[in-house]
């Protein structure tokens, strides 16, 4: 990233205000993560247009709002919050403006599965997490991922132990609730060698006003492993949301993805799944935004081991004056030999001024793979319009279906029936008051 | 079947359209009635699947002149759905895959918007659901049907069935059947025949717009009309199929040019 403008320090100094009150861990090396990423913080800046990685995606707007760490706890009460629950995950930990909410969790602890608080998972963890927590994600270059690993205290924790299938979905449920609040959400999945499990990772808010969200996820699948993951970024109209995530996927593993996103006023979800050998992953995206929305995601599919598999399908539906961006990378590292890779980005605009930018960006240093990806844009088909009308919908009603069905497509790949209900009803709201 | 004094469904007067500024209907004149079922044939080019998509409402297509009446309403009033509503309905050559879409949601949205529209009662989606089932035993269709997306992997056969199931839903008083025959193998085409043959009653009308006499094996029209360059150039019983069959089409443009000479 580069190093312009003073104005990006002063505005990283207020963000860090309130970090030295951290209480101490017990882990040492906890607590030379925590300083090593304040260095960091100290050296990176706030991304700009001119940064490559940044070059579709303004967030100037963000350094100029005041935003500082969470003060005061909100204390909500189940009714307040329960509209958020999902059917099948009986399992969930609540985290309201980035503090671990107990007396609405209910986590599993003691022997077997784990899902609990980051504190709570240290007696029987510590070890187990090291290697991972903080690791998989390169803060060091990225400012955003650093600032949340300088506030590193509450975070879900979730170690699944090997050969053991979780049948029961896990919510994580991040609940933002004040103004002018950054957050620091965080995550850390073990799924150890055969095992397998789902889990929901749900960004939301009470509130209307602007908020920041600074996430990191990281996901570590041993041998076999089997991992659901279901991102659902439904943010406040004028928050902001920034996340990272990274997963390593270790021989024969299989990592299922889908992140939806349709809040916030300016999001970028940045995704890293790196592949060892037969290793296989299927990550979908779909953006669903209008008005003055931007939803980025970046993503980076690394095949760094041969005979690995990766699907990716991406879909945007850009309404309003809304914008889009989808940078899909994929690394297909020397050695990396059959290597099967398939993208696909879509996009729907629904307005002249709705605006898209998509960037595949493959890199191959093997010979022997098989990669193919593939980028459209456009507008409903008429066809398609005239043939609903000529069923006796109305040109609203069949525009409405047709949107609909572009978003429902990656909707559909969520394994969970009641959260695929739910968010294929806010599709259809969102495109009806669209079109 | 034709029927003494039978009410005209569909009449055409001098039709002339175009797309794109190419003149493609030059005056062309039908007159459809109640239990009538017409075949409107002709070589590649000569404007029927032009025909079928303006009396369905397609905008891609421009009316420049001539008259459309749908019992006893001027067509062009009317606004694709409204015509469908009012009980026009066109099989597609092409059925449009609407994936993501689930077949049954899209039925049942279909029938019970033209049924809202028409002043009867909706179906729940347990009444849909049998009511559904039983339309699909007359195409012989599988209920998986009713799972799957729109068109979406369906083989050219079982399109053209699902394009009918719509039409014995959608209960027209005027089906357009574009080229239904086309892609089909002969069981395909047996069942889709049949289950036009049932549909067909003396209260409604079906113009089947085909390039070959095959499909008219059955479902026998009671009126055969040849369209060349925008225009019928001559009206026959079912028995003028066959002859175009045999013969072709050329002779009949020669003939029609011979009339024309004879009258000026």
């Amino acid at each position: 990233m580069s190093a312009t403008g003073t104005i990006n320090a002063g505005y990283l100094e207020t963000l860090l205000a309130g970090q030295p009150q951290l209480p101490t861990s017990p882990l040492a090396w906890l607590n030379a993560l925590r300083a090593e990423a304040v260095d960091r913080v100290g050296v990176l800046t706030v991304p700009t247009l001119r940064d490559e990685e940044w070059r579709f995606t303004d967030i100037s707007l963000l350094t100029k709002m005041p935003f500082h760490p969470v003060r005061t706890t909100i204390s909500l009460q189940a009714a307040d919050i329960e509209h958020f629950y999902i059917e099948e995950a009986a399992t969930r930990l609540v985290f309201v403006d980035g503090v671990y909410a107990p007396q609405l969790s209910s986590g599993i602890a003691g022997s077997g599965v784990t899902v609990v608080n980051l504190e709570a998972g240290f007696a029987a963890h510590a070890a187990t997490i090291e290697p991972y927590l903080g690791r998989l994600t390169e803060f060091r270059d990225n400012v955003f991922a650093a600032l949340n690993t300088a506030f590193l205290h509450d975070a879900a924790l979730i170690v699944v132990p090997r050969d053991i299938s979780v049948t029961v979905p896990v919510h994580l449920l991040f609940i933002a609730t004040q103004k002018d609040v950054v957050s620091y959400p965080r995550c850390l999945l073990l799924a150890e060698s055969g095992s397998a499990v789902t889990v929901i990772e749900d960004y939301v808010s009470l509130q209307e006003d602007a908020y920041f969200t600074n996430a990191v996820a990281e996901i570590a699948l041993l041998d076999n492993a089997r991992v659901n993951h279901i991102r659902v970024q439904r943010e406040g109209a004028k928050a902001f949301h920034i996340a990272n995530c990274a997963v390593s996927l270790a021989r024969a593993s299989n990592y299922q993805s889908v992140s939806v996103a349709f809040g916030a006023r300016i999001s970028r979800y940045n995704l890293n799944v790196q592949l060892a050998e037969e290793a296989e992953c299927a990550v979908d995206g779909l953006a669903l935004i209008s008005g003055r929305q931007l939803a980025d995601t970046h993503t980076c599919i690394d095949h760094a081991k041969p005979h690995a598999v990766s699907h990716q399908m991406h879909k945007c539906i850009v309404g309003g004056g809304a914008h889009a961006v989808f940078n899909g990378k994929i690394m297909v590292r020397q050695g990396a030999q059959r290597t099967d890779s398939r993208q696909s980005s879509r996009n729907l605009l629904l307005t002249n001024k709705a605006h898209v930018d998509t960037k595949p960006q493959l890199e191959i240093f093997a010979d022997d793979v098989k990669c193919t990806h593939g980028a459209t844009i456009g507008q409903l088909d008429s066809e398609e319009v005239f043939y609903l009308q000529s069923r006796g919908l109305s040109d609203t009603a069949a525009r409405n279906m047709l949107t609909y069905a572009f978003g429902a497509e990656i909707i559909e790949r969520i394994p969970i029936s009641s959260l695929k209900c739910q968010l294929e009803q806010t599709v259809l709201e969102q495109t009806a008051t669209q079109l | 079947m034709i029927y003494p004094d039978s009410k005209i469904v569909l009449e055409v007067r001098g039709l002339c359209a175009t797309v794109n500024g190419t003149e493609i209907l030059k005056g062309l004149d039908l007159t459809v009635r109640r239990g009538e079922v017409h075949a409107i044939m002709g070589p590649n080019g000569s404007g029927k699947s032009t025909f079928s998509k303006i009396l369905a409402g397609h905008s891609a297509y421009e009316v420049t002149g001539g008259s459309v009446m749908f019992e006893g309403q001027n067509l062009f009033d009317l606004a694709p759905e409204e015509r469908a509503r009012a009980g026009v309905f066109l099989a597609f050559q092409y059925p449009i895959e609407i994936p993501g879409v689930i077949n049954s949601q899209f039925l049942r949205l279909t029938y019970n918007t033209v049924q809202t529209h028409r002043g009867k009662e909706e179906l729940d989606p347990l009444e849909f659901d049998d009511y559904v089932r039983e339309k699909m035993k007359l195409l012989e269709m599988s209920p998986d049907f009713l799972e799957r997306s729109v068109n979406e992997g369906f083989s050219g056969g079982e399109k053209k069935r699902n394009e009918i199931l719509q039409m014995a839903m959608l209960d027209p008083r005027l089906a357009i059947l574009d080229e239904t025959d086309s892609g089909l193998d002969i069981d395909a085409l047996r069942i889709v025949a049949n289950g036009v043959n049932q549909l067909a009653n003396k209260d409604n009308a079906i113009v089947l717009v085909t390039h070959y006499q095959r499909l008219l094996n059955y479902i026998v029209p009671d009126y055969v009309h040849v369209m060349e360059a925008g225009r019928i150039i001559k009206t026959g019983g079912k028995e003028l199929a066959l002859e175009l069959e045999s013969r072709g089409y050329d002779w009949v443009g020669v003939e029609h040019k011979a009339v024309a000479r004879a009258v000026a």
